[in-house]
């Protein structure tokens, strides 16, 4: 029976609307002409001008992206080797890591930002782009693993079984078996935390230091200092990069679910 | 869970894997580790720390003053646990139910506010709800109000943007709660004379019970901490533990006061994700 | 003639397939009525839409004279067995089998003691406060029919309700499946691709294919005289040749083909039709002789032994005839002596007249 009940769909469609009515209004409003209020006042692209025109906007952009792409790149280069790891034996030291690996994606964002603040500055390590890109490392590293081992737990382990039956060393095996079918997933879990990434403020907020900034954290204190309609702009930006971003992961995994996880639904 | 007793991994793998633990030795344990050492420890003169052990942090919790904040902050995050469970389950239902197609294109309209930056989307509350926002302006022009109404920095508003702001993480561990239950029951309880309430109350509900309780655990635990929310939708005014870590952090600068408060809520976060992680395996182990 | 379930020219379609094609049936009170068919045939799509879980695009279904098309399944006096049982996994064996009696509120305060009296009729005493995980295959089976009799409906539709048990445990529940039925004598209405199974159970039977409906009739008519050449292939007429009848007396036709000698064989259905026909044989008739044909037998082809298959208690040869059809023969274990067949000898396929069954393709 694939009739819905009616009252589902009513209320189930409604959410939907809370879900999206905020941000379409803050992108409606991001082009608007008028500098007060939310009287539409004709279509502009004049703030999003405004704030290409600025250069310390531009700065915070380069600099989202650097730490974005850093913490990303040594996420994976950690994360993958460990959620592999992870899901092909049990030991002592696994079930440790297991533990200890989604701690940081559930324990309150604010405690991550105050420890690794005071870690920094009792350890007299300057704040700045090092101490952004291993705040923000700090969740992106469990977050790729556990992307990661979401994959490889669908995989059929025959076929790795299947590659060493055949006389693939260890080495072979991860390199032509394990990491081309985990590709894919390699990819939207690499999307997904530079989203995450680019998007996070509360670590970035308590460790960033006083040289560099971050977009959020530039959205913070223009919101602070009073609300004009460039901030509507860069919020705009923001929540149309982040949607592209996760609206590609999610194309890519998609793919990979299409084609299929074990040998027998292909 | 594969297990294979004499398994060899490549250098590499076992590299990362040390490597990470390391990292999250040195970037994650050590500094909780830190936040409970300056937890007991003394306030500097001018701010910082001076290491004379104390217990007098922790003492200062049980200030009236102190914990009518953490009860604000505990009732605000079980009310948000609570809405979003009510709001999210027909959304999630739908979902989980619909047509392969249209259920790509749910799943993908539920999960881009999961991912979508958290501080622009309760900033877009501010614009709604402040003065001269969306809800006044049209309230003053179809004439309903002849003053803006006070709708920013209200319990209501932080309890709005709370909800608007975890929904996602109840919805998502619910689909795939309802998700595995086969359909097949469902049918079966309609052809056992149950009628539509009937079958979601004893069947579809109790079933989806381990989605209800990751879903509640990714919302409360959160809103229990949450800062840009309380700080931009309430005005800072009446706080919550996130916007009060904040202040003792980076305005007061009582770092060990701010440690104690930090501990209280990872403890009372931890306790519950321990309890109710039990609980939901319990469950699915029948 | 009292039709408890009654079709009439129901169709259903699933998008572009046609699941169901103007179908008409009836099914009388207390029979054992199987709806047999391969998968994807409709037979499914009739019992959910009887159960009211599918609705049927036209015609009318009827459950006791009364049109019942736009009713929802809860109204329906009718309860159904699911395929994989669709027990809920988070209620024990008592209250799965209680949950139809607790959804009435007519259904009375006596709940306890109607559904003891059942966990006693299925033989699961003791287990009614076990959960559905932890019980048999054959045991869940039980339950699933407990839930479905104890609401004491009409009609009791069953899913393919043995497939998903081991070979010695569904014999048993056959027995049993019938035991209850005469117990509670209501109309049973089992779907089932396994003709052994809707032989041995059924009253009467529909044969079903590609959403159309063959034949009906009880198993002897659906045995013996079998409406196509479908309906005769998915009774275990598996042997066919094509040929043209040239003759036909008492019901019995003679068979001409270029390749072979004449072959005899019934010709049931009646209508004097000179023209095309298929002559059909089960394996488990077959004579093989070796060297030269018996003459105890009305019909002999010559082949070759193409290829032999051991069953444990019965040897499988295939044949390849010499117009490159393959037959195939059962032979039981202890005929010892055709177990000296050898791939590539040359054999004579023989069977009486009354064996073999000629139908108009």
């Amino acid at each position: 029976m694939r009739r819905l009940p009616g009252p589902i769909i009513l209320s189930g469609g409604l959410v939907m609307v809370f879900l999206y009515f905020p941000i379409l209004v803050l992108m409606g409003l991001s082009l608007n002409a008028s500098t007060m209020g939310v009287a539409w006042k004709g279509f502009s692209l004049q703030w999003y001008a405004k704030l290409l025109g600025n250069p310390a906007m531009i700065e915070a952009a380069v600099n989202s992206l650097i730490i974005a792409f850093t913490s990303t790149s040594l996420s994976l280069l950690l994360g993958i080797g460990t959620a592999i790891r992870l899901e092909q034996q049990q030991s002592r030291h696994t079930s440790w890591m297991m533990a200890i690996i989604v701690l940081p994606l559930v324990i309150p964002e604010i405690l991550l930002g105050v420890a690794l603040l005071m870690l920094f500055v009792l350890c007299q390590i300057p704040l700045g782009f090092g101490s952004m890109i291993i705040g923000h490392m700090v969740f992106n590293l469990p977050l790729t693993v556990v992307i990661l081992r979401a994959r490889l737990r669908k995989m059929d382990p025959a076929w790795e079984e299947a590659a060493r039956d055949l006389g693939a060393t260890p080495w072979k095996v991860l390199t032509c078996i394990t990491l081309p079918m985990l590709r894919p997933a390699i990819w939207g879990a690499a999307l997904l935390s530079f989203t995450v990434s680019l998007d996070d403020f509360v670590v970035t907020f308590f460790v960033a230091g006083p040289g560099a900034t971050t977009l959020p954290l530039k959205v913070f204190s223009m919101i602070k200092t009073g609300i004009t309609p460039e901030v509507n702009a860069l919020s705009a930006i923001l929540v149309v990069v982040s949607m592209c971003c996760v609206g590609l992961s999610w194309i890519v995994h998609q793919r990979a679910n299409a084609q299929s996880s074990t040998p027998s639904s292909s | 869970m594969r297990h294979y007793s004499s398994h060899v991994f490549p250098l590499p793998v076992s590299f990362s894997f040390w490597a990470a633990g390391l990292f999250l030795c040195l970037f994650f344990l050590l500094p909780l580790g830190v936040v409970l050492g300056v937890s007991l420890a003394s306030r500097g003169l001018y701010g910082g720390v001076q290491w004379i052990g104390t217990f007098e942090n922790y003492r200062r919790l049980a200030d009236p003053m102190i914990g009518v904040i953490f009860v604000r902050s505990i009732l605000f995050a079980s009310l948000t646990t609570l809405v979003c469970a009510v709001v999210g389950f027909p959304l999630a239902y739908m979902v989980a139910r619909a047509s392969q197609r249209w259920q790509l294109v749910w799943l993908t309209l539920v999960m881009i506010p999961f991912w979508t930056n958290f501080l622009v989307r309760t900033y877009a509350w501010v614009l709604i709800l402040r003065a001269d926002g969306l809800v006044n302006s049209l309230l003053l022009q179809l004439g309903i109000e002849s003053e803006p109404l006070p709708l920013l920095f209200t319990d209501l508003a932080v309890g709005v943007g709370l909800v608007y702001g975890y929904l996602p993480f109840m919805v998502l561990p619910l689909i795939v709660a309802i998700e595995r239950i086969p359909p097949q029951l469902e049918e079966a309880a309609y052809d056992l004379y149950a009628s539509v309430g009937a079958m979601f109350r004893h069947v579809v509900l109790p079933l989806s019970k381990p989605g209800f309780w990751a879903g509640g655990v990714l919302v409360f635990i959160p809103s229990l901490g949450a800062f840009i929310t309380p700080y931009l939708l309430g005005g800072g005014q009446k706080m919550m533990i996130g916007t009060l870590i904040q202040q003792e952090f980076l305005v007061s600068r009582d770092w060990p006061f701010g440690s104690a408060l930090s501990f209280g809520l990872m403890g009372t976060a931890l306790v519950l994700w321990f309890v109710v992680s039990r609980t939901s395996l319990g469950k699915d182990v029948q | 003639m009292n039709a408890t379930v009654v079709l009439e020219h129901v169709t259903k379609a699933h998008g572009q397939m046609v699941a169901v094609n103007d179908v008409s049936l009836s099914m009388k009170s207390g029979e054992f009525f199987s709806i047999l068919g391969p998968s994807g045939s409709g037979k499914t799509t009739i019992l959910r839409m009887i159960a009211g879980l599918d609705v049927p695009d036209s015609g009318t279904i009827m459950i006791q004279q009364r049109v019942v098309n736009a009713d929802p399944p809860h109204v329906r006096p009718v309860n159904m067995v699911f395929q994989h049982y669709a027990l809920f996994p988070h209620m024990n064996v008592f209250d799965n089998i209680a949950f139809g009696l607790r959804m009435r509120p007519e259904a009375g305060r006596n709940i306890r003691q109607a559904v003891e009296r059942m966990v006693a009729l299925v033989r699961l005493d003791g287990k009614s406060q076990r959960f559905p995980g932890q019980l048999s295959g054959g045991e869940q089976q039980r339950v699933a029919l407990a839930r479905a009799l104890v609401n004491r409906p009409v009609v009791v539709l069953l899913d393919e309700p043995l497939a998903a048990l081991d070979q010695q445990l569904r014999q048993e529940m056959q027995g049993e499946l019938k035991r209850l039925q005469q117990e509670v004598n209501a109309t049973f209405i089992c779907v089932t691709h396994q003709q052994d199974e809707a032989l041995t159970l059924s009253d009467r039977i529909a044969v079903m294919h590609a959403g159309t409906l063959l034949q009906v009739g009880t198993p002897q008519e659906v045995y013996d005289q079998p409406a196509s050449s479908t309906v005769a292939r998915f009774i275990g007429l598996s042997n066919s040749l094509s040929g043209t009848m040239t003759r036909l007396e008492n019901n019995v036709c003679w068979i001409e083909h270029e390749a072979f000698p004449t072959l005899m064989a019934r010709y049931p259905s009646g209508a004097a039709a000179h023209g095309p026909v298929t002559v059909m044989v089960r394996p488990e008739r077959l004579h093989i002789s070796l060297d030269v044909p018996d003459k105890g037998y009305d019909n002999t082809l010559p082949a070759v032994v193409h290829h032999i298959m051991f069953h444990g208690n019965e040897m499988a040869y295939q044949f390849r005839l010499r117009n490159e059809a393959v037959w195939t023969a059962r032979v039981p274990i202890g005929e010892t002596r055709r177990a000296q067949l050898a791939i590539g000898q040359a054999v004579y396929l023989q069977w009486a007249v009354h064996e073999g069954l000629a139908l108009v393709p």
